[in-house]
């Protein structure tokens, strides 16, 4: 399969801080590839690097054949590549619905976003029942879906996810993984951040270990899930 | 009863121009945190395109209206670009002192062109006056212009705000600046078409003063900019609905002190409404608690 994403040696700043330390990765078409480590390891600066966000000081980007590195945010959603960003960063103020619409910001095609939100809707019926409600009273987990479901609204090609689980009880954190799984099945390439490395990698093709702005290890999932570092740091045990 | 429902129709005139100053200020602080002190001073230069349209290019009222309104919309949007672009991750209180020397500039400049003497208007609009319960309550069609005018312009930037693509963008960006890019929003754009917006009301404020007034000059934004940007913060700054509100009140208010204790305190009341809101209810009547303003 032909590489979707590559991060060609990345070297991210903040003021002196030197976040991200010559990251290397791939996400090839079609894959869920997933990137952990521990809290500061760099996976959200990763992932905002990516959109444009945040401006490596050294090295390149490449998405689908174009050079993003120095993309503007709205060009690379346009391109096809969306956030679903820690902590969701729903609009809080907006309704449900003026959330979905701007997700669809960068399109122009009315009947294409109207019947895009319906199948979110569809993936969602708690979000349609909720749809003229104001965001910010939506529960955790509605809003988890909220964030995912806006970020489909601009139809991307890479979706890129920084912990989807984070603070949903456990039977959520399995719906969540579940709907990853479909969104990947119906055609987007996925790159996930997660701290529950043990979902993580078991839903992911290829993973690769963040440790202080490093890639330490990386492979394909199941072969990280067995590999005894890997356990004793992320899996407990 | 009857001299009540005068004041209170002078209040709401006086009011509205308030208000459509006041959107201004709300609006800019709500999606970059910046109280824009030259403000005032776009609604003095609309107010001075007025003129020109009016007395130089013998320009009709509403022609005149639409001009001063386009002009002041891109002066926001330079002074934005120039002035306050460059400093957007700058120190607060950095903002802050270039937008009083913006102030300062504006005016100045103005004084250094048209010279400080106060210009009168021509009469564009055939002022004609309504009596009501026997000639007791009296309405002039200026009046009736202001209230029409402000009242179609808040409708309309409603419907800007809460229905356009460029609305929900300001919105979104107001509320977090980083989820809106991720949505492909431009911050810049964004940020620019605030400024227009909120000149562009200046500008009408401007020149609707300029005509009911009769006169104009370089420093005639200073009082109304305060007070305008007092009652943004009475309304809660940052909150759309809070400036309308904030600015009708006060301008209720102050006509009512002045037509029932003494026309002195007038002035004095918009500070005196501006402490209690610090020390009370620092958010305003409509606004949420978010902690610190500048
Ligand atoms: N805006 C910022 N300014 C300064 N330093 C930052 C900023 N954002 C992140 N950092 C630092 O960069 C490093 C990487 O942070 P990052 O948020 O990417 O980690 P993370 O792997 O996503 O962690 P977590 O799992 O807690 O979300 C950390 O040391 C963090 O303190
Ligand atoms: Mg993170």
């Amino acid at each position: 399969m032909a590489a979707m994403l590559e991060l060609n040696d990345i070297h991210v700043f903040y003021g002196a801080i030197h976040a991200i330390q010559g990251i290397s990765l791939t996400v090839r078409e079609g894959e869920i590839v997933s990137l952990i480590g521990a809290n500061g390891a760099g996976k959200s600066t990763t992932l905002n690097t990516i959109c444009g966000l945040i401006r490596p000081k050294n090295g390149s980007i490449t998405f689908m054949g174009n050079d993003i590195t120095h993309l503007s945010p709205a060009d690379i959603v346009k391109l096809g590549i969306s956030q679903v960003p820690e902590g969701r960063r729903i609009f809080t103020n907006m309704t449900v619905l003026e959330n979905l619409e701007l997700g669809a910001y960068k399109r122009a095609d009315k009947d294409g976003i109207r019947q895009d939100i319906e199948d979110v809707y569809k993936r969602f019926p708690r979000l349609k029942e909720r749809q003229r409600q104001i965001a910010g009273t939506l529960s955790g987990g509605e809003q988890q879906m909220l964030a995912i479901g806006r970020a489909l609204m601009a139809r991307p090609r890479l979706l890129l996810m920084d912990e989807p689980s984070m603070g949903l009880a456990p039977i959520l954190v399995k719906e969540i993984f579940e709907i990853i799984k479909e969104i990947n099945n119906a055609g987007t390439t996925i790159l996930l951040v997660e701290q529950n490395a043990h979902m993580a990698l078991s839903i992911a093709n290829r993973a690769y270990v963040l440790e202080t702005g490093r890639i330490a290890l990386e492979g394909p999932a199941n072969e990280l899930a067995d590999n005894p570092q890997v356990q004793k740091a992320y899996l407990g045990g | 009863m009857a001299v009540l429902l005068q004041q209170l129709l002078n209040g709401i005139s006086l009011g509205s121009i308030y208000a459509l100053l006041a959107l201004g200020y709300t609006m800019v602080y709500g999606i970059i945190n910046l109280i824009n002190f030259a403000h005032g001073d776009v609604y003095m230069i609309g107010a001075y395109i007025g003129f020109i349209a009016t007395a130089l290019l013998g320009l009709g009222f509403i022609p005149a209206l639409l001009l001063s309104m386009a002009i002041s919309a891109l002066l926001g949007m330079a002074i934005e670009k120039v002035a306050y672009r460059p400093l957007r991750n700058s120190s607060r209180i950095a903002l802050l002192i270039t937008a009083i020397g913006m102030s300062l500039l504006l005016e100045y400049t103005t004084m250094y062109i048209a010279g400080p003497d106060t210009r009168s208007f021509p009469t564009v609009l055939t002022n004609r006056q309504y009596s009501f319960m026997s000639g007791q309550v009296n309405i002039s069609s200026m009046q009736l212009y202001i209230l029409v005018i402000s009242i179609m312009l808040m409708i309309l930037l409603q419907f800007i705000v809460q229905r356009t693509k460029i609305g929900k963008a300001m919105r979104a960006v107001s509320m977090d600046k980083d989820a809106a890019q991720l949505m492909g929003i431009n911050v810049d754009t964004t940020i620019s078409a605030t400024f227009a917006i909120g000149s562009a009301l200046a500008g009408a404020a401007g020149i609707l003063v300029g005509i009911y007034y009769n006169s104009i000059d370089p420093l005639m934004g200073i009082t109304p900019g305060l007070k305008a940007f007092i009652a943004a913060v009475f309304g809660g700054i940052g909150s759309i609905p809070g400036a309308m509100v904030g600015g009708l009140l006060l301008g209720m208010i102050e006509t009512l002190v002045s037509g029932y204790l003494n026309s002195n305190y007038r002035d004095a009341v918009a500070f005196v409404i501006l402490i209690i809101i610090l020390l009370i209810k620092p958010s305003g009547l409509l606004g949420k608690n978010t902690g610190e303003k500048v």
